[in-house]
């Protein structure tokens, strides 16, 4: 059993939790991911690893409530156990040798691009972070990336918070002021990476996006994550999640995630409906 | 005096119609009065024909013979002297190209149903009382077991009667590997599956779930830093294959992997589960082995009206075993022999719509001696359809490859081993699909076992 031994609120619909997981500890890199179940009757669900502690031997998560599994995830206490955790999965975001880089991160997905930019700011490279969230309430991390970024910018989606638009308009105005990144690495929603993609598609800056399909085991068995990445077929959960972003057929990716949505609706509503009743 | 009927004593089961629509086991096994009635088919020849046809040898006439006796638990005491699975292996192993291939009183008639007699003895075994396992005494040896299928549970269940130390280590959250995600539960019930791992368990082996060895901890460490001498690799066969056609990609097209383990595993079928997966009206599965009659007879049980087995050679090939095809067709699964597919078709949101194929004919032998299918010119078709189910097999799993230096594979990836599963590296050993590509339980079983014997005398050599 996997020991819940710290959880908080981000932001209104963004929680943390440290695990204990101390093997998983040891070994995880920025951009890998765990799959979990909150409950031994669940469905196994793929999360980004968002920082370790090897010394407390915990991994972080951080997720946000968007169907029925993470709204049961997030009715467990600290103390509480989840059934399962099993990672570290996935290949480690390859960020060696890289001088300067942009990060650019969308709502939870700033979960997996705060790592990533604290790794590459202790590994001495210049760092720009540009992150974009729908509202000031749902701004996360803010403190993190600030202390790792050389550039920290914020936009929401309607300007409560940082500057009002999305994150592709700082970036394009960073290329076209001449900024030089080895690498611009994008995290988020399947929508925002793709526009990413479209932006620095003209300079040229070798762009890395990471992906986060429907998985059920996470280990290459099922294929049931499988993308089109440069016409080949790829497995997200080996040979991934990060693609060269150029590469990847999102369109393709979108249609693919949204295959159970309707299924997805229902069990999140039941699962409310459930919990609604519990507490009454 | 041996019955002397040419037909098997027949096995109850569900009436097709029936079971077409629950998970129950179809087959429903002997009574002690049929299983006598076939026992007493048996002719106890002197030369043992079946015994060879055995992966594990089971001593088949002995065995039979008690059953005749009515003495079951000397049945038993002879089957599990070779077998450790013997429920599992009863339901799914393939007899026809084994044991009852050989029998002679298949020259004229059917084979004696050992099968169905290995399957009533277990069942009538598990029925009993429990009897106290006993532990056999350490012997002070650690051996660690990667991945929970049949091989790596024949492995770790052998090694620990020697009295060895041994952990299993199990990638998802359940173990059984592919008995419990692959194989559904109407043809090998999970709880029979749980039993033979209580066992172990009774018997000493540890299982760690959850730990996906390459990733988590490499063989290194479990030699290194945790004490293990040697190392089986039983990690079965990995990532799915697709037939690089246009529209695999589509929503609604699925691996036979991923459609079994949302079945199978996470129980997607229940009403309450929380792993989706699509109620197809009509299903195509592609291929022509067990694991697609599986996919297919799943298919019409989560409520498809209309599913095909297409298959681009013609019945007499079908690999799948024998017992399976008539079962998917009683149950109403239509077989489109001789045809393949070259398009699949998505509607406008990329929803599978319907599958171009094309009709197939046989052209001369290949390598394997198999006739090879070509296709019909002009012959192309398109067949409505909302789900399609790739079952054309599987490549290796990477992760333990990639992480274990001087670890030799095949150009297809299996694990290079010699006769007796020893691989390229010292003290590591391995066995079942990761070496062989997709094979049967039956064989997975055999290389544990040939590779408990191995490891055994491996460490006993490295102690002298």
């Amino acid at each position: 059993m996997y020991k819940i031994v710290e959880k908080r609120p981000l932001s209104r619909n963004i929680t943390l939790m440290q695990i204990e997981a101390p093997l998983v500890a040891k070994k995880a890199q920025p951009g890998q991911f765990v799959i979990l179940r909150a409950t031994s009757d669940g469905e196994r669900i793929p999360l980004t690893i968002s920082g370790t502690d090897t010394a407390r031997g915990t991994v972080c998560i951080i997720f946000q409530i968007v169907g029925a599994t993470t709204r049961r995830l997030n009715t467990l206490e600290e103390g509480d156990c989840l059934a399962d955790f099993a990672g570290p999965l996935g290949k480690p975001t390859e960020l060696e040798g890289l001088k300067k880089v942009c990060v650019v991160g969308g709502g939870v997905g700033c979960a997996i691009a705060m790592p990533i930019a604290q790794k590459l700011h202790d590994m001495g490279c210049e760092v720009h972070s540009i992150v974009g969230f729908r509202n000031h309430e749902f701004v996360i991390l803010e403190d993190e990336f600030r202390a790792c970024s050389d550039k920290y910018i914020v936009m929401t989606d309607d300007g409560s918070y940082g500057e009002k638009g999305v994150v592709t308009a700082p970036l394009k105005a960073l290329l076209e002021a001449g900024e030089q990144y080895d690498m611009v690495i994008a995290i988020g929603p399947l929508l925002m990476m793709k526009f990413v993609v479209e932006t620095t598609r003209p300079f040229a800056v070798p762009t890395t996006v990471s992906m986060n399909p429907i998985m059920i085991d996470g280990t290459g068995m099922c294929g049931g994550c499988r993308l089109t990445v440069g016409g080949e077929t790829k497995f997200a959960c080996v040979d991934g999640p990060d693609f060269d972003g150029f590469k990847v057929d999102f369109d393709e990716a979108m249609k693919r995630t949204a295959m159970y949505r309707k299924f997805e609706r229902h069990a999140y509503e039941e699962t409310c409906n459930l919990l609604n009743k519990e507490v009454q | 005096m041996p019955n002397m009927s040419l037909k098997k004593t027949g096995m109850p089961s569900q009436d097709p119609k029936v079971r077409a629509h629950n998970f129950l086991e179809v087959s429903q096994g002997y009574t002690a009065e049929m299983a006598q009635e076939e026992a007493a088919r048996c002719l106890n020849c002197k030369h043992r024909p079946c015994v060879n046809g055995c992966p594990v040898q089971i001593q088949i006439p002995d065995f039979i013979a008690q059953v005749v006796k009515g003495d079951y638990a000397a049945a038993y005491d002879i089957i599990s002297q070779s077998s450790n699975l013997p429920a599992v292996c009863g339901r799914v192993c393939p007899q026809e190209n084994q044991c009852e291939k050989n029998c002679v009183r298949a020259i004229k008639g059917e084979p004696v149903g050992i099968g169905r007699l290995e399957r009533f003895v277990a069942d009538w075994h598990n029925a009993q009382p429990a009897a106290a396992i006993k532990k056999p005494a350490p012997n002070g040896h650690k051996v660690a077991v990667i991945g929970s299928g049949p091989s790596g549970l024949t492995c770790a269940g052998d090694l620990a009667k020697k009295g060895y130390d041994v952990t299993v280590f199990e990638a998802l959250h359940l173990a059984g590997g592919v008995l419990v995600y692959g194989i559904p539960e109407f043809r090998l019930p999970k709880d029979i599956v749980q039993k033979e791992v209580d066992n172990l368990t009774a018997l000493g082996v540890k299982i760690e779930t959850n730990m996906v060895i390459g990733k988590v901890l490499s063989i290194d460490e479990l030699m290194n830093e945790y004490g293990f001498e040697a190392v089986f690799i039983g990690s079965g066969a990995g990532l799915p294959r697709f037939m690089n056609i246009p529209g695999e990609n589509l929503c609604g097209v699925y691996s036979a992997n991923e459609f079994l383990t949302r079945t199978n595993l996470m129980k997607a079928y229940k009403h309450n589960a929380l792993t989706p997966i699509m109620h197809a009206k009509k299903v195509v599965v592609v291929g022509g082995g067990n694991v697609a009659m599986d996919a297919a007879r799943s298919a019409l049980r989560i409520g498809a009206e209309k599913v095909y087995i297409m298959y681009r050679r013609s019945e007499e090939e079908l690999p799948a075993r024998r017992e399976e095809v008539p079962h998917a067709k009683e149950e109403g699964v239509e077989f489109m022999m001789l045809t393949n597919p070259v398009e699949i078709i998505g509607n406008d949101e990329d929803f599978v719509k319907a599958v171009k194929c094309q009709k197939m004919t046989l052209g001369e032998p290949d390598a394997g001696g198999r006739r090879r299918p070509v296709a019909v010119p002009d012959s192309e078709f398109v067949l409505d359809a909302d789900c399609v189910i790739m079952a054309i097999g599987t490549s290796p799993n990477p992760l333990i490859k990639s992480t274990t230096k001087g670890l030799e594979t095949q150009k297809w990836g299996g694990i290079i081993v010699d006769e007796n599963g020893k691989t390229t590296r010292e003290g590591v050993f391995a066995g079942g699909d990761a070496v062989t590509g997709a094979a049967t339980v039956i064989l997975a079983m055999g290389e544990g076992k040939t590779a408990a014997k191995a490891i055994d005398e491996y460490i006993q050599k490295r102690a002298l």
